[in-house]
Formats: C-alpha cells, structure tokens, sequence
C-alpha cells in the first residue's frame, strides 16, 4: 500500500480489479448487478447460445420496472410484446435462480429505488444495471453504472466487465440553498454549466456542504443525473446521513456484519490533498429552481430566466435552432407563463417520498389546473405505502389528482403513458430528447416543487411564489 | 455475439451534421420490446426517418438514395443518453460498420466496440473535412484502415490517425469478444470473489 493521498473513487475502483490488461482495460468485477426486462432477454439469449450458465446468480437482483403498466397492475399486461419481455424476465430469473420482483410484489418498482431502499445498495460496492441512471446508486459512496447488454452477458456470465478507468472529477457546491431550491435544481444547474457532454470521459465526486446537508433521497437525485453530462457515474463519500438510512433495511448487513462493515464504510473518503483530473467550485447562492427549455438536459436554466440565443450558449447554430423548433419556443421569451398540458412526477430522479413530500406541499390547499393532466406515479410499492401511510394521498385527491401504480412510465414512455405529440410537459424525469415521453412531446424538466406549481396553476410558475 | 472482423473499410459514407445526437433518436423506446436481436435497422432513426403515418420524412439523409455506404458520420457527442445497445445494434443491422465522430458519448462507444461497429474520433476540423468532402460529391469515399489506425478521405487524400487501446483492436481485427476472454480466466475471478466482504 503506498501512503499517497488517494480518491474515494480510487479506493473503490482499485479494490475491484481482478487484472489488469496492459494497453487494454481493467477487468473489473461487479459486487452488484441489477437487470430489469428491457436490456436483459438478448443477454440471456447470449448465454443459451454459447452453452454458459450464471456465475453468481446470488449477485444478481431482477425487477420489471420499464414497460410495466402504471394503472390496473393486477389484470394481465395488454400489449403482447410488454407481457413477452415481462415473462422473459420471470423466466429467466427462475431459470437461473435470480431474486425475481415482478409486476404485483410487494417490493417491485424503478430498479434504481428499490435497491437503495431494500439495503441492496451498500457503500464501496460495484453496482452495473442496463440502465444509464444506475449512477443513482453513487449516493451511497459506490461506484455505479449503467451497461449495455453485451456487457450484462459478461457479469451474468463471470461477474465482472472489461472497463478503462475513467478520469476523475470533482464537483464542488458549498453555501446555503435558497428557498424553493432543490437537489434537482443543483443538478439541472451543473448540468447546464458543464453541458450535456461536458463530464464525458470522467467519473465525478461531489463534495461540498450541500450534498453533506442533502438527505440520501436528494443525493440520489443528483447522483442520478450524472449521466446527463455525460459522465459514467457520480458518487458521494458516505457519513452518518448514509449509515443511518442503511441502517435496519431488509438486506442491509446486521450485527457484527454491520459493524464490521461500518468500519470499512468510514474509511470512504477523499484524503486530504488527492487530485482530481478537473475540478469544479459552484456557489449555492447562484441557484434558482430551475427548469429546460431545449431538448437536452444540459439545455436549462433559471425558471425566471429568458430562453437565450444561439450565440450564448455553446455548440452549433443549426443543432440549437433545431432544438428551439421542436420545442415551439422561441429565443429570448420567457420561461414563466408558458401553458402546460401534462405534469410527470416520478421515475428514478424525483420518484421517492421526499418527491411526494414537495410535491404535496404545493398541492395542498389548492387545486389542479383544469388544462393539466397529470401522472403521479411512486417509484416503488413501498413509496406507494409511504405516500398512504403520511397522508399525502389525501392531500392529492383533495386537489384533484390520481395516484398510479409504480414503474418508469412517462420517463421513458415506453408502456402507454406517452405525452401527445405537440403537448408540454414539465417532468421530475431525467430527459428531454425529442420523443422521449412520446412522439413529437415536449418535455420540461424540472423539480417537484416546479411540477407542482405548474400543475395548480397550468403554466410555468416560479414554485417560491407558493410556498 | 459473433460480428464481422474489422480491418480496412473503403466505402462511401453517410452524413448526420447534428450535433448531441442521442440513443433515443438512433432508436426510440417503445422499439425496445423485442426479446431478441432482430430488425432492430428497420427502425433506426425512426422518429427522423418516418412521419407519425408512417410514410418516409423526404428530407432525411438515410431516404435520400443519394447517400449510402457502411460509414455514418456524426455531428459532436454522438450516441449520449440512453445505455440501450439496441441504438448500436439498429446501426449495424442497418449495414453500418463504423460511426465516424468528433466525440462519442461513452457507453455508446463501448457497446459499439462491443458489437463490431468501429466508433473513429477524429478532431473537429477533419470531421468538417469530411461534411465538405460528401456534400461535393455524395459517392466519396472513406477509407478506415484499423491496423494503422487511420481513416483517409479518398478523393482528397487527407489523412488522420485515430485512437483504440491494444486489447479492443486486437479483438475487432480477429472478431473475439471480452466474454471469450472472461472465460478463460474464470478460476482467477473465483479467487477474487472469495475475497469480496460483500
Ligand atoms: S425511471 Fe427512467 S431513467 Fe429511471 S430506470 Fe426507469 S427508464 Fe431508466
């Protein structure tokens, strides 16, 4: 061991690799493997074909959660091909002898909720999924991130990938957060500053009072959304907010495996004097609840911002006129005011209770805008209880609105709640490509506190004029 | 699985100037429900390619019998978003082998690396280059040599090298794959394991 000062990302990555390949990458093992119905038939496929089994099908956690259905869960999936990858699933799972969470259990929902709040996700863990948000799980100081099948093959096949080392980066934001600002809005706002592709190539650290000051709920928030600039993954040192949420969850270390475990955890931190290959230093003070405007998620802003023009922002004119055009806006309007016909609030970014909490503290009291559908859908069945048991869907349905069922619904739209084509909606999600919540939709991502605003009063409104 | 060995490609390319060109474009959701890999191609692109009717978008390149070939050439930051391997799957069954761009998002390059597709960064002014190079004759070709780790622009003679470690070009030149390779070593990842505290 040598003394230097070294990364929380290194201690977890060095501590991972079974060899080394000279001028090639590491191979790298995975402590964690989380597949859902989407990336993982093909992978399974793959194995039959070439005569392999599962190496350790106990590291290996399976829930349906992408193309499942937000509304009458327990009546047979209607579209024939979602019921085919959902059986796919099952199968496979029993097959191979994998915990399996399917459509109906008790613990089913988005992959990235249910493994943090089952305990699955533990700090200093390796943990890959078919799913690029899988950086979520970075909030607990783990390296996590999302895979693409081939590679799904490789860890159900010998439980590691061949992954070169990322460079590292670090993401500073200290101060106080402004009232109505929310980890989303510290997310969307260093996305805009670094641009969609602006940590591409890094794995990023973030520090700072803020995130110290953060819930594990808002953590996951911003980890979630590392991937929007492109980085593989983002992570954040683990402390006494981290042991505290582990703590008692059902596959969470016990006893003497807890402290022993808690020892090690302690140990995950930056030393004092480590470098990162770039760095970054923001104020908390400069952030205003914030919301898009254009069709990737590094296109955003201050909600009382005016949309800029090309020239101020980087990249091509004809890639940001394009942008404009899908969206109907226009340079130099105005955010505020704008109607609105859907409001999204779930998925993997903004799907847990706190989610809900903020939510409803807007909601309360008033009522939902006549123009505005809106989906409301908890990101696991124990959210769903959560939401129950503290009142919240009562203060919903006092206002007008409906809770659905778990799953990713609208974030990826790949069941059928899809956005119509044309329509506006502000969404807790992850991203606004074109089409991503349905052909031809127009999504404005935003906070909790945003989606609330804009559902009572059915156009973009500044959330600080409500609380 | 097995995908063709990669080692000169000569072939006239396909141009997309947009920039930040992301998986949900190259292959939109609610294509992802196939539990096998097939067909994926017939819906690459296909919210840019197909009007809501399903009719063909007139004004987009791949219906545009002007331009064809085995090379797409990219706008900035090609392949982000989504970690589907659908999106590099659709590129290849469509017949393209190699992506050409100033700067690839990086699960997409490495599920492309992983599939067969050659993923060739080149700087900004050579990618302008090569834009200039199709829109003054549509059939101009490109010639990828990956022993050499170059991709020249024919009609002009201009030339750049490109990076790729040893291990991953070493595997598209022979068509290996890292799972043969994990194979061979699976005492060694047994080992580790035991090791693990979790
Ligand atoms: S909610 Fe969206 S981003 Fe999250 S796992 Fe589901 S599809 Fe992926």
């Amino acid at each position: 061991m040598s003394n230097q000062a070294s990364t929380l990302f290194d201690k977890v990555w060095d501590a991972h690799v079974v060899r080394k390949i000279e001028d090639g990458p590491d191979v790298f093992f995975i402590d964690r493997h989380f597949i859902h119905e989407v990336t993982s038939p093909v992978a399974f496929l793959g194995l039959e074909s070439r005569n392999i089994g599962v190496m350790y099908p106990e590291r290996t956690f399976a829930t349906a959660d992408h193309n499942t259905p937000t509304i009458n869960q327990h009546l047979p999936v209607a579209d024939p091909l979602s019921a085919n990858q959902l059986k796919a699933l099952e199968t496979n799972s029993a097959k191979y002898g994998i915990s399996h969470w399917g459509l109906g259990h008790a613990r089913n929902g988005i992959v990235h909720v249910v493994g943090p709040e089952n305990g699955i996700t533990l700090p200093g863990m390796t943990i890959v999924c078919g799913d690029s948000h899988t950086s979520t799980h970075g909030a607990f100081g783990a390296i996590a991130f999302g895979i693409g099948t081939s590679e799904v093959e490789m860890v159900l096949s010998s439980q590691c990938i061949m992954q070169p080392k990322p460079k590292k980066m670090r993401v500073n934001v200290n101060g106080k957060l402004g009232k109505g600002v929310t980890p989303k809005d510290v997310t969307l706002y260093i996305i805009s500053k670094l641009t969609t592709a602006g940590a591409t190539g890094y794995f990023v650290e973030y520090a700072g009072d803020v995130f110290e000051n953060m819930s594990m709920e808002g953590r996951m928030t911003v980890c979630n959304m590392s991937i929007e600039m492109g980085a593989r993954g983002g992570m954040i040192a683990p402390d006494e907010t981290t042991f505290a949420y582990i703590n008692g969850r059902e596959q969470a270390p016990k006893g003497e495996k807890w402290d022993k475990a808690l020892a090690y955890w302690k140990t995950l931190k930056t030393d004092e004097g480590a470098v990162f290959d770039k760095e970054y230093n923001f104020d908390a003070a400069d952030i205003e609840p914030m919301i898009t405007y254009g069709t990737n998620p590094g296109m955003g802003q201050g909600i009382t911002k005016a949309i800029p023009t090309s020239d101020q922002v980087e990249g091509g004119k004809s890639t940001y006129d394009k942008s404009l055009n899908y969206m109907g806006f226009h340079e130099n309007e105005s955010m505020l005011g704008k109607k609105i016909d859907y409001v999204f609030i779930g998925s993997c970014t903004n799907g847990r209770i706190e989610d809900f909490r903020a939510f409803a503290s807007i909601v309360k009291g008033r009522k939902k805008a006549d123009n505005v559908t809106a989906w409301i859908v908890p990101g696991s069945h124990i959210v769903e209880a959560q939401i129950k048991e503290e009142g919240i869907l009562d203060i919903l349905t006092d206002a007008g609105f409906e809770l659905r069922q778990p799953g990713c619904s609208a974030c990826l739209a790949m069941n059928d709640d899809k956005i119509p084509a044309g329509k506006y909606a502000v969404s807790t999600s992850n991203r606004n490509f074109e089409g991503r919540q349905g052909p031809g939709a127009r999504t404005l991502l935003a906070s909790p506190l945003v989606a609330a605003a804009a559902a009572v009063t059915g156009v973009v409104t500044d959330p600080r004029t409500l609380l | 699985m097995a995908y063709d060995k990669f080692t000169i490609l000569k072939s006239s390319a396909v141009p997309l100037p947009i920039e930040n060109v992301d998986t949900d474009q190259i292959i939109p959701a609610r294509f992802l429900k196939a539990t096998k890999r097939e067909g994926f191609g017939d819906n690459l692109f296909r919210d840019w390619r197909y009007n809501g009717d399903d009719t063909p978008k007139q004004d987009f390149v791949l219906n545009n019998p002007i331009y064809s070939g085995k090379i797409l050439v990219g706008g900035r930051n090609f392949g982000s978003g989504s970690s589907r391997e659908h999106a590099a799957w659709a590129i290849y069954d469509y017949g393209f082998r190699c992506v050409v761009s100033s700067f690839f998002a990086d699960i997409f390059k490495g599920n492309s690396l992983n599939i067969g597709i050659l993923p060739v960064q080149v700087s900004a002014e050579f990618l302008d280059k090569i834009f200039q190079a199709i829109e003054a004759d549509p059939k101009a070709e490109l010639e990828v040599n990956l022993p050499e780790q170059t991709i020249t622009i024919v009609p002009t003679g201009e030339k750049e090298s490109f990076d790729i470690n040893g291990y991953k070009k070493h595997n598209m030149m022979n068509g290996f794959d890292d799972i043969d390779y994990l194979q061979a070593m699976k005492s060694e990842i047994k080992e580790f394991e035991a090791e693990r505290i979790y």
